[in-house]
């Protein structure tokens, strides 16, 4: 078939909404308006990352634990907690996902055909507007909110759940649960049962079948599920608006600010730039392992 | 050996119930307070005070609910007819290009789906902006487009290349027109790709809130947006009665799809054993 022309239009359409959008974000980032209305070239959004107020560090355990202070600026701090916010719930989502799957794929490798309906219902809850999970939330963790009334009612001391790192971190795994189940789960269901009862018929233990044969095939699940976890939690701003309570600064809505609120836009595009530069890395990095590893599962 | 690995699992089996029950309300239960206070007499997120349909009543009568309900399903629709037409042209084109410019392509098409949302949002804001677009609802239907058209292309494109080249020559050899041959041979055989994409841009449509909230302007506002701003604004049990419906209708769509792509995955085993 000669009709290649058919794909150029779609080329077009790209540069002018993928790439040229792109290159404006760079644009705004090292451009400012003067008050006369004209455009002129500045690093003072970057300066401004770098720069700026000084604040305490806010990483966890530094002060608590170590009795350090360290004095940043405010932009980094703000990175640094998003990291490690973003980091602890991939952790966290890796700890509650990879059992889950791992059931879920062993359930699905038992029956012959169709769907599974258990797995039907672990997805039922995705296809709901983020938004709407989000807000559910408020009402189970309010300070006079469900989980309280049923902690209070049991003799338990009553918690601060929300507007903290805990109700960001929660509603950061409740969001992104499924992102880390459902990639490990399509690798587990795949590996093929002959390699587990080869194992075993060579005399490898429950364990050893586990953390020889099962934990490596699942690598690159895990790997692409650790990359769809993380990406959106270190760029969410819905989550920290919303449970944050209007006080709780992480990265994403710290540039949603900038840009509708304080009409900054040089250093908005500056910190967007950064975010986009670090987001991309480190994928990269992930997504190079996951190569590598694949190689690896071959050779044992 | 199956009896015995089942055994050797069947020590822990209440542990792993436990496990997937805790899970299991984990993710439903906010869904369940969310329908069960769409229901609540008292205008509270978390304090019961009696049965009530007055939040529904309310919603079916919010004239701001409703337009933006209106655009988001016009955009949705309109998004996605849009995504998948130019996506199934432009996969027919893609299938001519040689191996070097169809990667060059195909990497284009990643880097709307490797961008965070976030980036995605405001760089198209940016673009509307320095174009001098009005940010409202012409820029928030191709902001969707724009999303939408990568899935689309990724969703057809495994079908194109199951498709046989020969078919389209045949056809050609046997009289059809060129036109006649891509409606009548090549648009049946990648139908179900062309049908995944339909269903996947219209939900990715419906779903989107980030996006829109950079590209759509004052006065016009998709259902997202507007909840965002009833969530962020006070304690309103309309969010919960629309939340329940919404819940409804995602549960309807999924239970059809799904229904469907079961009948569809007996159907080449039936044509086999036949």
């Amino acid at each position: 078939m000669k009709l290649r022309w058919m794909a150029y239009p779609y080329v077009l359409w790209t540069v002018v909404f993928t790439i040229a959008p792109l290159l404006l974000v760079a644009w705004f980032a090292f451009t400012t308006m003067q008050p006369d209305g004209s455009t002129v070239f500045t690093f003072s959004g970057f300066e401004k990352i770098v720069g700026g107020d000084r604040v305490p560090l806010d990483l966890l355990g530094l002060q608590k634990i170590f009795g350090i202070t360290l004095d940043v600026p405010l932009y980094l701090n703000i990175f640094v907690k998003s990291l490690q916010i973003a980091l602890l719930s991939t952790l966290a989502c890796l700890a509650f996902g990879y059992p889950a799957a791992y059931l879920l794929a062993r359930r699905t490798a038992n029956r012959r055909g169709g769907t599974d309906l258990l797995l039907l219902l672990f997805v039922i809850p995705m296809w709901m507007n983020a938004l709407l999970r989000t807000y559910a939330w408020l009402a189970l963790l309010e300070p006079n909110g469900i989980v309280n009334t049923v902690l209070s009612a049991v003799g338990l001391p009553r918690g601060q759940f929300l507007y903290n790192d805990f109700g960001i971190g929660l509603g950061m795994v409740y969001n992104y649960l499924p992102f880390m189940v459902l990639p490990i789960y399509s690798v587990l269901v795949k590996v093929d049962r002959s390699v587990i009862e080869a194992a075993e018929d060579l005399g490898a233990d429950r364990r050893h079948v586990f953390t020889r044969v099962t934990l490596p095939l699942s690598m690159p699940g895990v790997m692409s599920g650790i990359n769809m976890v993380f990406m959106p939690a270190m760029t969410t701003f819905l989550i920290p608006n919303l449970l944050g309570g209007g006080r709780y600064m992480l990265i994403g809505n710290v540039i949603e600010r900038q840009y509708m609120i304080a009409r900054d836009w040089t250093t908005a595009s500056a910190l967007s730039i950064v975010l986009l530069v670090f987001v991309l890395a480190s994928m990269k990095f992930l997504t190079r392992y996951e190569k590598g590893n694949e190689g690896g599962g071959v050779l044992l | 050996m199956r009896k015995g690995f089942r055994k050797a699992f069947s020590g822990g089996g209440t542990v792993r119930g436990l496990y997937m029950a805790f899970i299991f309300l984990f993710l439903y239960a906010p869904v369940v307070v969310l329908v069960v206070f769409s229901f609540n007499a008292a205008k509270s997120r978390s304090v019961w005070g009696g049965f009530t349909l007055e939040w529904y009543q309310k919603l079916f009568t919010n004239t701001e609910i409703l337009s933006s309900l209106r655009v988001t399903l016009i955009v949705a629709l309109l998004s996605s007819i849009v995504a998948t037409l130019v996506a199934t042209v432009t996969c027919i084109g893609l299938d001519g290009l040689g191996k070097r410019r169809r990667a060059f392509v195909m990497n284009l098409t990643y880097v709307p789906i490797v961008n965070p949302d976030l980036v995605t949002g405001i760089s198209l804001m940016l673009l509307f902006v320095f174009m001098q677009f009005q940010l409202g609802f012409v820029t928030l239907l191709l902001a969707h487009i724009a999303f939408n058209i990568p899935y689309a292309i990724l969703s057809i494109l495994p079908k194109m290349r199951q498709l046989d080249r020969n078919l389209y020559e045949a056809a050609l050899d046997l009289g059809a027109k060129p036109t006649q041959a891509m409606v009548r041979v090549i648009l049946p055989e990648i139908m179900p790709g062309v049908v995944t994409a339909l269903i996947l841009t219209f939900t990715l449509s419906i779903d989107d809130f980030v996006i829109s909230y950079f590209t759509s302007g004052a006065g016009v506002s998709n259902l997202a947006i507007t909840i965002y701003s009833m969530a962020r604004k006070s304690v309103n049990p309309q969010i919960n009665a629309l939340s329940a419906l919404m819940f409804v209708v995602v549960l309807a769509l999924l239970l059809i799809v799904n229904f469907r792509s079961n009948r569809e995955m007996r159907k080449p085993k039936e044509e086999k054993s036949r």
